[in-house]
């Protein structure tokens, strides 16, 4: 248990160093190496509530592919050092803090009513069960959540018929 | 708790030792192969005094000659980014292994240790993962050198890595609808049956055809030669790596000659049943035997390609990865479940 909370401890302050970082950097490819690191990071907090499967995927998904094309168009575009940074509207960056206060009261709201839990223990037969493995997810995917699950994946879909539509339109 | 954590420690640094010495190793075979496919004689020279041993000492002169060459960092390169570059890629490569089993359990001083370092319920999961996470070392090598060659290669390298990842990732769907498991371990004790020749490999016919998708897609994935475009030495120098030299470079050299290791690895696990064979049951010790044989001649295998077949073009390439790799790793997937959907 100690080791677990040490281990939250130190990804928790890595993810959201990292998560600031983004913000405070002003090449992009940091900022896209930094939210790297808040990804990976976070896939290590999913560890340590036992959420393997969640962790692998945030992985594959997050940090494998997705991430790859962002530091793809970082560096097909190659920003260079001395363009000048122009604003184009000044007012909408104090518009940022009534937003993200917003962001925070709804979170605080939300997480109020979890109620806290402890964590099967790790030898128990429920710990292969608990959410977050593999056999939940698939279960859970496929019964319960099966309507919203296949709604998004027509969602998806769309979208990549949609981005072909776009990217042929000026071909041929 | 402490004896767990100690065993764990002992069985990594083995592990570690293993895959650093069998890098070496590989370097020379592959040597050796090449020199074997082009009727040469290949390096056979260094050895121990008057005892040349069949050029057995070459990786550790290949090793220091390395260490002593000049590290240079170029002038306009992005210092931090080319100097954490072949760690990103190297470190990666190491973490793989700890996932794939190697031998049955064996009984040493009255304690019983499993020959994997661990076993997680999504083992075959987290070495995707780190495959996927592997592609930043390379990248960043190219972008961070600041040379045409070098971001060709890494631009390149994402590229290919991304869209050959889709096929192998669904080519080991259809093993684990075989298996059901995740979990490395167990999808080897399942091939354990027919006196350890119950591979997936004989008992689904079907399984042949994903065998040749992933083999293919993995030589993708570690770069090897008919889809080295990366570093396609004929067109971008050397790619990604050109601006690198001395243990920067040995770095990535090793990486990439550990992602072989590893694919073979995964493919005998997938595929041929791990460490499984005639008797591997009674003889414990003949499992990691089995299991070096098999991974041997799949490395052998990959060589064999990289010196007959010719380097592919980069729209080939990419079109036979997302318009026949992918398509036939799907239409399996559909295949296989269809099949033990009638069958069990």
């Amino acid at each position: 248990m100690t080791l677990e909370k040490a281990l939250f401890i130190v990804f928790a302050v890595i993810a959201i160093a990292s998560a600031l970082n983004i913000l405070l950097q002003r090449n992009p490819m940091y900022g896209a190496l930094s939210l790297i690191g808040t990804l990976l990071s976070l896939s290590a907090l999913y560890l340590t509530v036992r959420a393997q499967f969640i962790a692998a995927i945030q992985i594959v998904v997050y940090a494998g592919a997705i991430m790859v094309l962002f530091i793809f168009v970082v560096m097909l575009l190659n920003v260079p050092k001395e363009q000048p940074q122009i604003e184009k509207q000044k007012g909408l960056r104090y518009l940022a803090i009534p937003f993200a206060g917003a962001m925070i009261a709804e979170m605080f709201f939300v997480l109020r009513s979890v109620p806290p839990r402890a964590l099967p223990a790790v030898t128990s037969a429920i710990a292969d069960q608990a959410v977050g493995t593999t056999w939940s997810i698939g279960v859970g995917l496929f019964t319960g959540y099966l309507l919203p699950f296949e709604v998004t994946s027509v969602l998806i879909l769309m979208a990549v018929v949609g981005a072909m539509v776009l990217a042929r339109r000026e071909g041929d | 708790m402490t004896n767990l954590l100690l065993e764990w420690v002992i069985k990594t640094i083995v592990i570690l030792l293993i895959l650093v010495t069998a890098v070496a190793y590989v370097t020379l075979m592959e040597r050796k192969v090449m020199a074997f496919i082009q009727m040469r004689v290949g390096p056979n020279r260094v050895g121990l005094g008057k005892f040349h041993l069949w050029g057995l000492m070459q990786p550790l002169a290949d090793g220091l000659k390395m260490i002593f060459k000049e590290d240079i960092i170029p002038l306009q390169a992005n210092r931090f980014l080319y100097i954490v570059a072949p760690a990103l890629s190297l470190i990666p490569a190491l973490m793989t292994f700890i996932v794939i089993p190697y031998g049955d359990k064996i009984t040493i001083f009255g304690r019983t240790i499993e020959m994997h370092v661990t076993h997680m319920n999504v083992g075959l999961l987290y070495v995707l993962a780190l495959t996927s996470v592997g592609v930043y070392g390379i990248v960043l090598a190219g972008w961070s050198s600041n040379n045409k060659y070098s971001l060709l290669g890494g631009l390149r390298s994402s590229a290919q890595m991304i869209s050959y990842e889709l096929a192998l990732g669904l080519s080991i769907v259809s093993v684990l609808l075989y298996t059901g498991s995740l979990d490395l371990v167990e999808i080897v004790d399942a091939q354990a049956g027919f006196h350890g020749l119950g591979w997936n490999f004989f008992r689904y016919p079907l399984l042949i055809l994903v065998f040749v998708i992933f083999y293919i897609a993995s030589l993708a994935e570690t770069n090897r030669t008919p889809f080295d475009l990366p570093e396609a030495d004929s067109e971008l120098v050397a790619g990604y790596h050109t601006e690198y030299s001395s243990m920067k470079f040995v770095m990535f050299q090793m990486a990439e000659y550990l992602n072989l290791i590893t694919a073979s690895s995964m493919a005998t696990t997938l595929f041929f049943g791990g460490w499984n064979g005639p008797f591997a049951g009674r003889l414990p010790l003949l499992g990691p035997v089995y299991f070096t044989l098999k991974v041997l001649g799949l490395i052998f295998l990959a060589m064999w390609i990289r010196y007959t077949v010719p380097r592919f073009r980069y729209d080939q390439l990419m079109r036979f990865g997302w318009k026949f790799l992918l398509p036939a790793s799907i239409v399996n997937v559909i295949i296989s479940s269809t099949l033990i959907l009638f069958w069990r």
